[in-house]
């Protein structure tokens, strides 16, 4: 079983992976993209780092959409409301008053979320945005967390050959093949912060 | 004879620039002419002063033109839109009655507003604003 505590920790390696990743995320975002996606991460995550730690919500729905939340008023860019609506409706799917939800309560919700990135955004695998690391990320998550993060890696790493459909990135064309994602490797650090966290656990559970 | 005061529908710019957002409500604002004063606010550009959305902005420029009516909100692009679309899906975020508007954002809020500045209900402010696609430069 799933508690709070998990999911803090993912949100809390999330963040440290995205404040290790700042720079080569915003790398990859200077050449498709306006070369913000690193520092708008950086500043969203530790928001909710922040969050958590004063307001230590109890239930594992209840850490998501707080987090969520305080994606979509800090970020600044696109991803906030993006990774801001994939926290909220994957806390909402779980709902604020379970303790403790199960792998499969969590593979379902987190189904849900993504597809509400998808509405909102408009985006279908193959657009060359985080929807092409979630998708198969959330797929393999039935099989296991580490499977689950070397699928988006795997996603992240093919919208190199991909064409941008959507976001300021779609304006540049065919130009836009040959550059990997910021959004999708983004994503990709987001699911294996989900791994680590699970990992994590196991270890704990060993001692 | 005591005629009963209408309000006026609130119109909301997001912008990624402030300087962008603050200019086309001067602008609407300025081509709606002699009509009644219509309540504008402009969200543009991140609370620190960048290029970007910030959603309290929003927020703020929402609840500070809300008298009642309805809030239309333009948008330009991006993170403006799907911030705007976030804060609605939130529930909680923006005053009851607020509609992000599809419309350009130039000619929308133009329309918008003038459409507002004659009495127009949220319904008409939307239906104006969406009109302005169908207006060609050819």
């Amino acid at each position: 079983m799933l508690d709070a505590d998990f999911f803090r920790r993912w949100l809390t390696a999330a963040a440290a992976a995205v404040d290790r990743e700042a720079e080569r995320l915003t790398a990859l975002d200077s050449p498709i993209g306006d070369a913000d996606h690193g520092s708008n991460l950086q500043r969203g995550f530790a928001a909710v780092v922040a969050a958590l730690e004063k307001e230590e919500p109890p239930t594992p729905g209840a850490v998501l959409t707080l987090a969520g939340r305080q994606l979509i008023s800090t970020v600044g860019g696109a991803s906030g409301p993006l990774y801001g609506t994939l926290l909220r409706r994957t806390g909402k799917a779980l709902g604020n008053d379970a303790a403790e939800v199960t792998g499969e309560q969590l593979r379902d919700a987190l189904r849900t979320g993504v597809e509400a990135v998808r509405t909102l955004g408009g985006a279908a695998p193959g657009d060359k945005t985080m929807v092409d690391a979630l998708v198969p990320a959330v797929d393999a998550l039935g099989e296991s967390f580490a499977a689950a993060a070397a699928a988006a890696e795997r996603g992240a790493e093919e919208t190199t050959g991909l064409q941008a459909r959507k976001g300021r990135a779609s304006y540049l064309g065919e130009r836009s093949i040959g550059h990997r994602d910021p959004g999708a490797t983004s994503a990709a650090l987001l699911v294996a912060a989900l791994a680590e966290a699970a990992g994590a656990r196991a270890e704990a559970a060993d001692v | 004879m005591s005629e009963e005061r209408q309000e006026q529908v609130g119109i909301v710019l997001v912008s990624h620039s402030a300087a962008v957002a603050a200019s086309v409500a001067e602008l609407a604002q300025g081509l709606a002419g002699g009509g009644a004063p219509v309540p504008v606010a402009a969200a543009g550009g991140t609370a620190d002063g960048g290029l970007g959305t910030s959603a309290e902005l929003v927020s703020a420029a929402a609840a500070s033109v809300d008298r009642g009516a309805g809030v239309a909100v333009l948008t330009d692009l991006g993170s403006a839109v799907l911030t705007v679309k976030a804060l609605l899906a939130e529930g909680d975020e923006l005053p009851g009655n607020t509609r992000l508007v599809d419309a350009p954002f130039v000619e929308g809020a133009v329309a918008a507003v003038v459409t507002a500045s004659a009495g127009g209900d949220l319904a008409a402010v939307e239906a104006a604003a969406k009109e302005a696609y169908a207006y060609r430069k050819e």
